[in-house]
């Protein structure tokens, strides 16, 4: 059967990886190709890299580093940050990228999702929602979670589905960077509207989170940051502990 | 040499970067000479059924790939390009493949018995239901890497590994020079690497 996934989030700033606490106070971590085979050994299943920068400059040297990551590791590499046209999406692509996550650029133009479905298939598009909650409801942030659309967090997963995401990143600002344990009430709550692999993304903080997280059928995958970069928790470790409660994963 | 057929479908730079890794000499190319001219040719491919095999001959280079194949030089589809070395496809209608192996292509959604997710998307287990040159260096309970919505079925006489997914799911495929792989072996990590370094060894 298909395993539960990890996958480490490598937030890259002038070439760099760095990491946030509540998508602010941005520390460096190290180098992104040494993490990159640091997790490729350890036993990662996918890498997400994303550009956290936006001058064009910047965006020359994250394409460099992403064509080096992606000549030296054989697993699957997901790109995001800053892509806003499918123009940016056959960039991304043709330096090693196999997928490629949508979150402002969607929301500006949500006809991105079906234009860069149509032209990759739908396992190319992958769909990050930055999720918080506004008055007991979940809601879609934008600008790096800085900005409240007022967009209801399941219509927009459903209206991505529709219109040809591969796979959904949901991402809780509410979770983020505390390390108290995924989201599972917003998890559950967008799970049962849509088919599509689900990526929980925010809030871990132990191995416990991962075997938490996974009781829930319908999450395909876990992705964290700071407790890998840290190494707070390996991820070789992770799977082991998740094996040993009967959670399969790839070891 | 290996040929990495270029026909305008797909991402090739892991695919070239994993063959340049295991030192091996991959060119890109819709040139049927240099087609022609190589060792071994591999046969990518995402997106759908249809679009593969009519960009394919459109080219013309259906007709290189089926001569190649005849002639006995080793043959690697991967993916989508592992689908269309089949009779037929049932994507978006029915339609005609390379023919090179029995067998047709069709949704895994109308077979799967129970509420599993599409596409098969992620890391799943290989079980090796015959021997086979491209599995030389594999072995049961490999993890490989797949992301596909349609199977490879009624192909008996070339299945050579399944996967796991409520249903048997065709993973790789072979006869004689002719093989495929459903899963990525490019994005399978150190089990695909073995798969690719088994395929240029033949």
């Amino acid at each position: 059967m298909i395993t539960k996934r990890i996958i480490p989030c490598l937030d890259v700033r002038d070439g760099r990886v760095v990491k946030g606490k509540n998508f602010t106070g941005i520390q460096d971590v190290n180098g992104p190709v040494e993490l990159a085979k640091y997790y490729n050994d350890t036993g990662a299943d996918e890498l997400v890299f994303y550009d956290i920068t936006a001058s064009v400059e910047q965006r020359s040297l994250f394409t460099e580093v992403l064509r080096r990551v992606a000549s030296q590791i054989f697993i699957p590499l997901t790109v995001g940050g800053g892509i806003n046209t499918v123009e940016d999406f056959a960039h991304v692509l043709s330096c090693g990228a196999d997928k490629v996550s949508v979150n402002s650029g969607a929301i500006r133009n949500p006809e991105l999702i079906a234009q860069a479905a149509q032209k990759y298939g739908n396992q190319c598009v992958v769909l990050s929602m930055d999720v918080k909650r506004v008055n007991g409801k979940f809601h879609i942030f934008a600008k790096g979670g800085r900005e409240d659309t007022g967009m209801d967090a399941i219509d927009w997963a459903v209206r991505g589905e529709q219109n040809g995401a591969g796979e959904l990143v949901v991402n809780s600002i509410d979770t983020d960077g505390v390390k108290q344990g995924f989201d599972l009430e917003m998890l559950e709550e967008i799970s049962k509207h849509v088919r599509i692999p689900i990526i929980a993304s925010g809030g871990a903080g132990k191995k416990e989170d991962f075997s938490e997280l996974f009781r829930l059928k319908s999450v395909d995958a876990g992705l964290a940051a700071s407790i890998f970069h840290y190494k707070e928790l390996v991820i070789r470790d992770l799977k082991q502990y998740l094996k040993a409660q009967q959670i399969e994963t790839r070891v | 040499m290996i040929a990495v057929i270029d026909y305008g479908v797909g991402n090739l730079f892991s695919l070239v970067s994993s063959l340049q890794y295991l030192g091996l000499t991959a060119k890109v190319t819709g040139k049927p000479d240099e087609i022609c001219a190589a060792d071994h040719i591999i046969l990518p491919g995402v997106g759908a059924f249809a679009d593969a095999m009519n960009k394919l001959r459109e080219t013309n280079l259906d007709a290189t790939v089926k001569e190649q194949a005849a002639i006995g030089k080793p043959l690697l589809g991967i993916c989508l390009g592992m689908q269309i070395l089949f009779e037929k496809g049932l994507e978006y209608g029915e339609h005609d493949g390379l023919g090179l192996l029995k067998g047709e292509v069709v949704p895994i959604a109308d077979d799967l018995k129970e509420k599993l997710k599409i596409p098969h998307m992620g890391w799943n287990q290989l079980k090796i239901v015959r021997d086979c040159p491209l599995l030389k260096s594999s072995k049961d309970g490999d993890y490989v890497y797949y992301v596909h919505s349609f199977y490879a079925k009624n192909c008996a006489e070339s299945i050579a590994a399944v996967s796991d997914y409520g249903i048997p799911i065709t993973g790789v495929v072979a006869n004689k020079n002719v093989m495929g792989t459903q899963f990525h072996p490019e994005k399978s990590g150190e089990a695909g690497l073995k798969i690719l370094s088994a395929f240029a060894e033949l």
